[in-house]
């Protein structure tokens, strides 16, 4: 891999993975506050071994088994699925057509949910347990879909988990000093960096599986990034262009919540 | 089994299709074309991209009638 490729790799996966872990964040700590932080943190955890025991049990075989350009076409059109579902979102968000993610409001909304008598709470809570668990679950799929994606295509499923792992370090890190704050990190900015380097490399990935040749090689890849971040960009400020008179979007905000999941594909 | 093997299917189908089958009809078209030009040189390598943004443009454009019409989806 040559150094620019190497950072939009780190970049895509790490930016993921960052996204997911605050939307899973938020499910996990408002479980330990209303269901107590034992059963929050251990519903998480388990959820985390098993994403990495899937990472292994299905990353592993497909690097040695599946030959390279059919690895490539297959991810490729995935991603590409996925970055152009999360891209339209972004754009629509960034151009006033959708509420924002509001982490804060789903925050509230779960506790509100969830909340229970602390005296009248289980020696072994299996809802903060299992609220916890599917949370993190459900949002860490896209994280292992995203690491086998990447770390398969380049043979570098170590690399890759382990930049999805410092994600999820450096969110809970984060986490635990914001509190509940969570409605401070630039979720929208971030999904469109992301968006956009996932509809990169599933663009090239899909191309040079299918035999596309790109001029300069991997040297295409950070043009295709600057081409798809340019028409991101231009298609927010068109779209602004039509906001109704009525101004941005508002309303209840988009609960990424799986607990509340109406998303489908990419929050 | 038959309910789990249900629930792992439709779990599946949200997760690739999700609200956007239109998006993922226009996936599965750019990779029936990167096959149809693979061997035409600089074209693929320029229509490939260009399928990609106005894929992007239409999603937004149907996701902005979609809000308009009050489904937030």
């Amino acid at each position: 891999m040559s150094p620019s490729t190497t950072a939009f790799f780190v970049l895509a996966v790490f930016g993921t993975s960052a996204v997911e872990m605050v939307e899973a964040l938020t499910i996990v700590l408002a479980a330990g506050v209303t269901r107590g932080w034992r059963p929050a943190i251990e519903g998480a955890s388990a959820a985390v071994a098993l994403l990495a025991v899937a990472v292994v049990l299905v990353g592993e075989p497909l690097v040695h088994d599946v030959p390279i350009d059919v690895l490539r076409v297959v991810v490729g059109a995935v991603l590409l699925n996925l970055g152009l579902a999360w891209l339209q979102k972004a754009v629509l968000r960034a151009s006033g057509h959708k509420a924002r993610h509001d982490e804060d409001a789903i925050f509230a909304e779960e506790t509100a949910r969830l909340r229970v008598d602390p005296a009248a709470r289980p020696r072994h809570d299996v809802v903060g347990f299992s609220v916890a668990f599917k949370g993190v679950l459900l949002e860490g799929v896209e994280v292992v879909l995203v690491v086998i994606g990447f770390g398969t295509s380049y043979h570098r499923l170590g690399l890759a988990a382990a930049v999805a792992g410092a994600a999820a370090v450096v969110v809970a890190v984060a986490g635990a000093l914001v509190a509940r704050q969570l409605s401070n990190v630039p979720e929208n900015t971030i999904k469109l960096t992301v968006g956009v380097m996932l509809v990169s490399f599933g663009t090239f990935w899909v191309g040079e599986g299918a035999g596309v040749r790109w001029p300069g090689s991997d040297a295409a890849l950070p043009l295709l990034v600057g081409v798809f971040a340019a028409a991101a960009l231009v298609l927010s400020v068109w779209m602004r262009s039509l906001l109704p008179s009525g101004g941005p979007a508002r309303g209840r905000p988009v609960a990424g919540s799986p607990a509340t999941a109406e998303e489908g594909v990419g929050a | 089994m038959k309910r789990a093997l249900y629930a792992a299917g439709r779990g599946l189908w949200e997760f690739v299709v999700g609200e956007s089958p239109a998006t993922f009809v226009a996936t599965l078209v750019i990779v029936g074309l990167a096959f149809a030009l693979g061997g035409h040189g600089w074209v693929a390598a320029v229509v490939l991209p260009l399928l990609v943004i106005v894929t992007l443009a239409g999603g937004v454009y149907l996701g902005r009638r979609r809000t308009a019409e009050g489904n937030p989806g």
